[in-house]
């Protein structure tokens, strides 16, 4: 602990910020241009570093730690290769509106734009994937930037925002002083929604006969799913939500539709295709979401609720837009409505004939195993209580509409980059930042090798992270497009003859680590997993290999017009 | 249609940059960018022609305003404005064009700013639609070069 008016070093100020900011975790992997911070590191007890095995890895746990904590997660990593292999992570976080703060060591300026030895300019390279980024000319800035960093990641509109320390910076002396406020006169969000918005969606939403709430992870970010529960069930207007957004509303509540979109369920594509007010909150009508944009919830006025101004009016033109926080906009809302309500049960009625129609289900045979029956299980025995992970593929979708979300806060995954390689290490930072839950990652075969060294750093901290492994051999979305839409040519997806034995590599990481290839064996792996805690473990799932996930809207299709199953490949398009 | 866009920015080292990226990041059209600083030496202003339907323009300005590095974003085109730029032009220089090249020179208030044996070189201030008509009039003499410095733009009136 410092105080304010202390001489300080650079790299002691940078951690001195960290305590200020009540960062508990750093996700790091030294190198050459923090050789001073790792020093000053070696003396810093009370935040904990977490040294990582490839900085791709740092990215996503720190990622992770944020989803399921709503804290920013802290990413320290060297000049050069180090940054750049912060890129694919950062511009996840970006996609998906994750709080981070990137520190990157730079080279010393007296070097910059020579370059020199491990000099990359990430400044410029990821300006366009961060909501900010900050190079430090003079160590008399560095605790201002640290503040007006973690600032810009957390208020309006999260995002990652980097920042980056030439290594002179790092090794010089200045008086320490924090800043008691953060003043950006660039940066001033709208955080309460405007009043005369708020009575006119009010009033829509007492008159609507058939409404329905489309909820986004904008909800999750602003912790609105209280009031959200509360709007909905007192109005009776069902609510579906995007992959994101699942959990806001708890999924075993009859208002619950699941996710709507590409592989959404029917009936609540059904209810976009046919309601007449739609209420989109925290949500970006995002292409997987809308389809063919034309067709797109056509009968419906829109009421559009979103902090970003840019996601107003940016894919979909909506009737009435309300900038602005989406708690303020809820408890506003809630606040607003009338006390009469409108009788809305031939509206859910004719939802509940679509859900019979085409019910989400799957057959379960005693000697083969299929996805769903292993996540469906998960559920169930988790009670839908679990934090749950996800990597990039069938699995991911197979979850969203298996796995029963209760509680806000419970999947993490990559929606907006969809990145391979982003489940183990996020499940990692979750795991880190979660300890009342239990922390689950369903993994493709494809995708767990992506950052598969990162079991290290699982095994090594004792993490209970439980390692569903969804192995079907084969990169299964890629797969599924090629039978569908690419005339069976199975090019470079099949991984039968080239996966390695996975069990063996969790055992050589020191993992625990079991397989499942039919129902029974997989009810008993998922409960010896689910009870063990000493570490992470890994159940390497065989599931049926070439199932494919519906229903689907094919690219660019409406959603009204979901593909139900496997039609002759010959006569699609 | 064209939209004539003014912009305060923290006069900071990338700032430019930003801005510009930000345009080819998400396809919209650039016609011209100047900057400048302003009477504060910490803001600077810059002046942005660029065009597309209200629909792109309104996401042209929304993301302009998102930027952090951006205080203040203006759309001058509906509002009262002065628009100018400058306009430095070289040209073929002979016995038989001189007189012409002056005269006309003479009627869009330019300035000679360099002369030489075969060369003249003037300087054009008005509105981009004037310096289009310009060059297009001195166009059959022979341009050697031409720079333009992009449209700078403010408010008309004390508003
Ligand atoms: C980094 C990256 N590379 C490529 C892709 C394209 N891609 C999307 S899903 C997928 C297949 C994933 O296979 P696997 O991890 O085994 O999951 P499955 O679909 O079989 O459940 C691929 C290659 C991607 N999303 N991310
Ligand atoms: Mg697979």
């Amino acid at each position: 602990m410092h105080n304010n008016g202390e001489k300080l070093i650079g790299s002691e100020i940078f951690f001195e910020c960290l305590r200020r900011e009540n960062v508990e975790y750093i996700f790091g992997y030294p190198g050459g241009a923090l050789l001073k911070v790792y020093e000053t590191l070696h003396d810093v007890e009370d935040i904990k570093h977490i040294l990582v095995r490839h900085e791709q890895g740092a990215t996503h746990m720190a990622e992770g730690y944020a989803r399921a904590t709503g804290r920013p997660g802290v990413v320290l990593v060297t000049s050069g290769p180090g940054a750049t292999n912060t890129v694919t992570g950062i511009t996840n976080a970006y996609m998906d509106s994750t709080p981070l703060v990137v520190f990157t060591g730079q080279v010393p300026s007296s070097l910059i734009g020579n370059d020199a030895f491990q000099e990359a300019d990430i400044v410029g390279i990821t300006r366009p994937i961060t909501k900010h980024n900050f190079l430090v000319k003079d160590v008399k800035e560095l605790a201002t930037t640290i503040s007006k960093a973690f600032y810009l990641a957390t208020n309006g509109r999260p995002g990652p925002v980097l920042v980056d320390m030439p290594k002179d910076v790092l090794n010089a002396e200045c008086v320490f002083e924090w800043p008691e406020s953060v003043e950006i006169r660039g940066f001033k969000p709208t955080i309460k929604c405007h009043a005369n918005q708020v009575q006119k969606a009010a009033k829509m939403i007492a008159k609507a006969k058939r409404p329905l709430f489309y909820i986004g992870g904008g909800v999750i970010s602003a912790e609105a799913s209280e009031e959200l529960r509360k709007l909905a069930i007192d109005q009776q207007i069902p609510v579906t939500m995007t992959l994101q957004g699942l959990g806001a509303f708890p999924g075993d509540h009859p208002l619950s539709m699941g996710m709507l979109g590409m592989h959404g369920t029917y009936w609540a594509n059904q209810a976009v295709s046919n309601c007449d007010l739609l209420i989109a909150v925290g949500a970006r009508f995002d292409d997987r979401v809308t389809g063919k944009v034309d067709t797109f919830a056509t009968q419906a006025y829109k009421i559009h609720n979103d902090i970003d101004p840019t996601n107003v009016d940016k894919n979909i033109k909506v009737d009435l837009p309300v900038v602005g926080d989406s708690k303020d906009f809820l408890a506003s809302l809630i606040e607003a409505m009338p006390k009469t309500k409108e009788d809305r049960s031939s509206w859910l009625s004719e939802i509940e004939a679509w859900r019979k129609q085409c019910p989400l289900d799957y057959a379960v045979e005693q000697d083969s195993l299929k996805t769903e029956f292993v996540i469906d299980e998960v559920s169930k025995q988790t009670r839908g209580h679990a934090v749950v992970v996800t990597d990039v593929g069938q699995h991911q979708m197979w979850t969203s509409q298996y796995y029963k979300f209760t509680e806000p806060r419970s999947i993490i995954t990559s929606g907006g980059l969809g990145t391979m390689g982003f489940g183990l290490p996020s499940a990692i930072g979750a795991a880190f930042g979660v300890t009342d839950r239990p922390v689950v990652l369903f993994s493709g075969d494809g995708g767990l090798m992506m950052n598969i060294q990162e079991l290290v750093t699982a095994v090594y901290n004792k993490l209970p992270v439980k390692i569903f492994l969804i192995n079907n051999s084969y990169l299964g979305m890629v797969r599924q497009w090629q039978e569908l839409f690419h005339q069976e040519k199975y090019s470079f997806t099949d991984l039968a003859a080239s996966n390695p034995d996975f069990v063996k590599v969790a055992e050589a990481f020191g993992c625990k680590a079991m397989s499942a290839s039919n129902p029974e064996s997989a009810r008993n792996a998922i409960t010896e997993a689910l009870a063990y805690n000493d570490g992470p473990v890994l159940v390497d799932f065989r599931v049926v290999r070439k199932d494919m996930v519906f229903p689907m809207v094919p690219a660019g299709g409406s959603i009204s017009d979901m593909l139900l199953a496997r039609l002759n490949p010959k006569t699609m398009v | 249609m064209k939209h004539l866009i003014s912009v305060l920015v923290e006069n900071k080292f990338g700032t430019l940059n930003r801005v510009a990226a930000m345009f080819s990041a998400r396809g919209f059209n650039l016609e011209s960018i100047s900057i400048g600083e302003t009477e504060d030496p910490e803001i600077s202003r810059m002046t942005i022609v660029t065009r597309g339907e209200d629909r792109i323009i309104s996401q042209v300005l929304k993301q302009l305003n998102r930027l952090v590095d951006t205080i203040k974003v203006t759309d001058l085109t509906h509002q009262p404005h002065v628009e100018r730029e400058l306009l430095l032009l070289s040209l073929k220089l002979s016995k038989s064009t001189q007189h012409e090249i002056f005269e006309l020179a003479n009627v869009f208030k330019g300035k000679v700013v360099d002369i030489k044996q075969k060369s003249i070189t003037i300087e054009f201030v008005g509105s981009p639609d004037k310096i289009n008509t310009a060059i297009d009039l001195f166009k059959p003499f022979g341009i050697r070069e031409l720079a333009r410095s992009g449209a700078v733009a403010i408010h008309r009136g004390e508003s």
